[in-house]
C-alpha cells in the first residue's frame, strides 16, 4: 500500500498549523511555504492521477481498518481528476492572491487557504459518505475565515449569509446521513451501493427520502436554483482570489452527485427508480436561464461573473441530470472548462476594481493597463459564454450532443441557445462599458494614474487563460479522457471490489456477513 | 420511547426552521442550533433506540447498542458547536459594523442617483427597522413576565 494518496490531505493539514505557529509573522515565509506546498500537491496530484489513468483504483485504509468498517480514501480516475484541477487551479490562484498583496490585507490568508485545500481533497479523495460531510465542514470552516478575509461591513454581512445558509446546508446532511444510515447500516459508498439493491422495492420510502435529502444537499453547494441564493453575494463580496478558488466549491457539489447518483443510486436502481431528472433536469435548465439573465441584468461586474458562474453550472448539471456515460462524459469536460474560466472572470474583475476602484458597470475613466486587461477579459467572456473557438463552445456541443437522444432533447437545446445569446449580449455589454466607454470619459486633472496591476497577476490570469487554451487544443484528448472516467463510474465492479475485499485489519469472511 | 424522541425531534425542527425564517441574525442563530439538537438527536436514534445494553458486539450477545452512531454525533456536536461559535462572532462583527442585523441583504442605493436620495433611502431602511422591532420586543416581555 504506498501513501501517496493520502498527502493531498495531510501535506495541507500538516502545512497550515507550521505556517500559524512559525511563521506568524513573516509573510515572506508564508508565501514561500504556502507556494512550495501548493506546487508539491500539483505534482503529487498529477502523479496520483497518472497512477488512476489505466483505470487501477487505488485504495488508502486509514488505520489499516477494512472497508465498511474503516474509513477509506478511494483514488480513481474521476477523484485524481478533480484533485489535480484543485491543485493546478489553487497554484495560480495563490500566484494571484500574492501578485496583487491580498494575502497581506488580513490575517492568517495562507493558513485558512491550506485548510481550504485540505478539505476540498478530502471531499475529493474520500470513500465514505460521513467522512465526505467532515471534509465538507473542514472546506467550509476554512471558507468563512477566506470569505470575510480582510474584513469590511459588507464582506462581513455577506460572510453572515454565507455561513448561515451552510450551516442549515449542514444540518440537512446530517439529516440524510442518519436516515441513509437507519435505512441500511453503512455509510461507506461501496458497501451502501451493494446494500440498497438488496433493500425490497416495496419498502423505499425511508431510503427514497434519504437518496433526495442528500440530492438537496448536494443542490446546495452546487448552487442549482432555487438553492442557489448564498452564491452571488458571497462571491462578489468575498476577496477576488479566493472568490476564484470557490470557483471549485461548487464543483464539490457537481462532483458528489455523479459519484453518489450514478455509483451507490445509479439511474437503473429499482428503489430510487424516477429519482433521476424529474427534478434535476428542469431545476438545472432554469438555472442556466437565470444565470443568463443575472449576466444581462448585473449592475456590478463581480455579480455578473457571479451570474456566469450559477449559468454555467445550470450547464453542467443539464449534462449530469440525463445521467448518461456520454452525458457524465461531456459534464465533465465542461465542468474543468467552467472551474478555469470562473476563475479567470473573478481575477479579471479584481483587476479592473485595482484600477478603477470600483466595479460598477458605468462609464469611469481607463484603468492602469487596461489594454492587456481588456484582452484578458475578452478572452474570459468568450470562453464563459461559450463561443468558438475556446474550450465552452466544444463543452456546450458535447452536451448538445448527449441530450440528442433524450425525450427532454427540445428543451435542453432551446434554453442552452437562448442562454448563451443572451449571456453573450450580457458579456459584451459589460465589456464595452468598462473598457470601450472608458475611452471617452476623460480622467480629472487632479486625478492621479492608478497603479498599473502587478507583473505577477498577469502571469497568473495568463496562466490560468494557457490552461484554458490548453484544454480547447487537447479536447480530444481530454474528451477521451472523461468518456473512459464516465465508464469507469457506470461499471463500478473494480471499485467495489477494491474496496471491499481488500483485507484489513478486521477483515471479515465474505459469508460472514 | 419511540413516540418521544421522536416527537422531540419533530418539535425541535419545527421550532428551529421557524426561527430560521426569522429576518434577523439573533433568532436565526437560535433557531440554527435547535436544528442541530434536533439532527444529533435523530442521528443517535439512527441506531435504533435501546436501553441499558452495552455497545459492544460479542458471540452470544444479542442485546447491544450501535456504537456507530454515537460516534458519529460526537463529531456532529463538536462540529455544530464550533460552528455555532463562528457565526455568532461573525455576525455580531457585523453588526457592530454595519449597526444592523438583518441578514438579508440590505437595499443597494442606485449609482447614477444622487446623495440626496440615498440619504432619504437611508432614513426609509432605519424607519423599517424600528418598525421591525416592535413586534420582535413585545412577546420577549411577556414571556418574561409569565415565567
Amino acid at each position: 500500500m504506498t501513501h501517496w494518496i493520502i498527502l493531498p490531505v495531510v501535506l495541507p493539514a500538516i502545512l497550515a498549523p507550521f505556517i500559524i505557529l512559525a511563521a506568524r509573522y513573516h509573510i515572506g515565509i508564508q508565501r514561500v511555504f504556502s507556494v512550495v506546498g501548493v506546487f508539491a500537491l500539483a505534482i503529487i496530484a498529477a502523479g496520483l492521477a497518472w497512477q488512476a489513468s489505466d483505470g487501477t483504483v487505488t485504495l488508502y485504509q486509514l488505520g489499516d481498518w477494512a472497508a465498511p468498517f474503516g474509513i477509506v480514501l478511494v483514488g480513481d480516475r474521476l477523484s485524481t481528476l478533480m484533485v489535480l484541477l484543485t491543485a493546478v487551479l489553487a497554484f495560480f490562484v495563490l500566484l494571484f492572491a500574492i501578485g496583487s498583496g491580498w494575502d497581506n490585507r488580513g490575517r492568517h490568508f495562507h493558513a485558512l487557504f491550506q485548510f481550504q485545500i485540505m478539505g476540498i481533497m478530502g471531499a475529493f479523495l474520500t470513500g465514505d459518505l460521513f467522512n465526505l460531510f467532515v471534509f465538507f465542514e473542514v472546506l467550509l470552516i476554512a471558507s468563512y475565515g477566506l470569505m470575510i478575509h480582510s474584513g469590511g461591513d459588507t464582506r462581513l454581512r455577506a460572510g453572515v449569509q454565507y455561513v448561515l445558509f451552510n450551516l442549515l446546508g449542514s444540518t440537512l446532511f446530517l439529516f440524510a446521513l442518519g436516515a441513509i444510515y437507519a435505512e441500511t447500516g453503512t455509510l461507506n459508498m461501496a458497501d451502501l451501493a451493494q446494500r440498497v439493491t438488496q433493500i425490497d422495492p416495496a419498502e423505499t420510502v425511508g431510503i427514497r427520502i434519504a437518496a433526495v435529502l442528500l440530492l438537496l444537499v448536494f443542490a446546495i453547494k452546487a448552487a442549482v436554483v432555487p438553492l442557489h441564493f448564498w452564491l452571488p453575494s458571497s462571491y462578489a463580496e468575498a476577496p477576488a482570489p479566493v472568490a476564484a478558488l470557490f470557483a471549485i466549491m461548487t464543483k464539490v457539489g457537481a462532483y458528489a452527485i455523479i459519484r453518489v447518483y450514478t455509483m451507490v443510486f445509479p439511474p437503473d436502481l429499482e428503489v430510487t427508480a424516477g429519482l433521476h431528472g424529474q427534478w434535476l433536469l428542469p431545476a438545472a435548465l432554469i438555472s442556466l436561464a437565470l444565470g443568463a439573465i443575472g449576466v444581462l441584468g448585473a449592475k456590478k461586474l463581480d455579480r455578473l461573473v457571479a451570474f456566469a458562474v450559477i449559468g454555467s453550472m445550470g450547464m453542467v448539471m443539464v449534462a449530469i441530470s440525463l445521467f448518461t456515460p456520454v452525458s457524465i462524459a461531456a459534464a465533465l469536460y465542461y465542468m474543468v472548462h467552467s472551474t478555469l474560466a470562473g476563475a479567470v472572470l473573478f481575477l479579471i474583475v479584481d483587476l479592473v476594481r485595482s484600477g478603477r476602484g470600483n466595479v460598477q458597470l458605468i462609464p469611469a475613466p481607463p484603468v492602469a493597463g487596461a489594454a492587456l486587461t481588456a484582452a484578458l477579459f475578452f478572452v474570459g467572456a468568450i470562453a464563459m459564454a461559450g463561443l468558438p473557438p475556446l474550450s465552452g463552445f466544444i463543452g456546450k456541443l458535447l452536451i448538445l450532443n448527449a441530450s440528442f437522444d433524450n425525450g427532454a432533447a427540445v428543451w435542453v437545446w432551446a434554453v442552452v441557445l437562448i442562454a448563451s445569446l443572451v449571456s453573450i449580449v450580457g458579456f459584451s455589454r459589460a465589456g464595452s462599458i468598462v473598457f470601450w466607454k472608458a475611452q471617452s470619459v476623460a480622467r480629472p486633472e487632479d486625478e492621479a494614474l492608478p497603479d498599473r496591476p502587478a507583473t505577477l497577476s498577469y502571469v497568473a490570469v495568463g496562466g490560468l487563460v494557457a490552461l484554458l487554451i490548453a484544454h480547447t487544443v487537447f479536447a480530444g484528448q481530454v474528451h477521451r479522457y472523461t468518456t473512459a472516467i464516465s465508464a469507469q463510474l457506470f461499471a463500478p465492479d473494480a471499485y467495489f471490489s477494491t474496496v471491499l475485499d481488500t483485507p484489513g485489519k478486521m477483515s471479515t469472511p465474505k459469508e460472514g456477513y | 420511547m419511540e413516540l418521544l424522541v421522536a416527537s422531540a425531534i419533530g418539535i425541535l425542527t419545527a421550532s428551529g426552521i421557524y426561527l430560521v425564517l426569522r429576518l434577523r441574525t439573533f433568532p436565526v442563530i437560535l433557531g440554527v442550533s435547535l436544528l442541530t439538537y434536533a439532527v444529533n438527536t435523530f442521528l443517535f436514534a439512527s441506531g435504533r433506540l435501546t436501553v441499558g445494553s452495552a455497545p459492544i458486539l460479542r458471540d452470544g450477545v444479542s442485546d447491544y447498542a450501535d456504537p456507530l452512531p454515537q460516534a458519529l454525533v460526537l463529531t456532529a456536536i463538536v462540529i455544530s458547536f464550533g460552528m455555532t461559535a463562528v457565526v455568532v462572532m461573525i455576525s455580531l462583527g457585523a453588526y457592530l459594523g454595519s449597526d444592523d442585523d438583518h441578514v438579508d441583504d440590505p437595499v443597494e442605493p442606485d449609482p447614477e442617483t444622487k446623495p440626496d436620495s440615498q440619504a432619504d433611502t437611508q432614513a426609509d431602511t432605519q424607519a423599517d427597522t424600528q418598525a421591525d422591532n416592535q413586534p420582535d420586543t413585545q412577546p420577549d416581555t411577556q414571556a418574561g413576565g409569565t415565567a
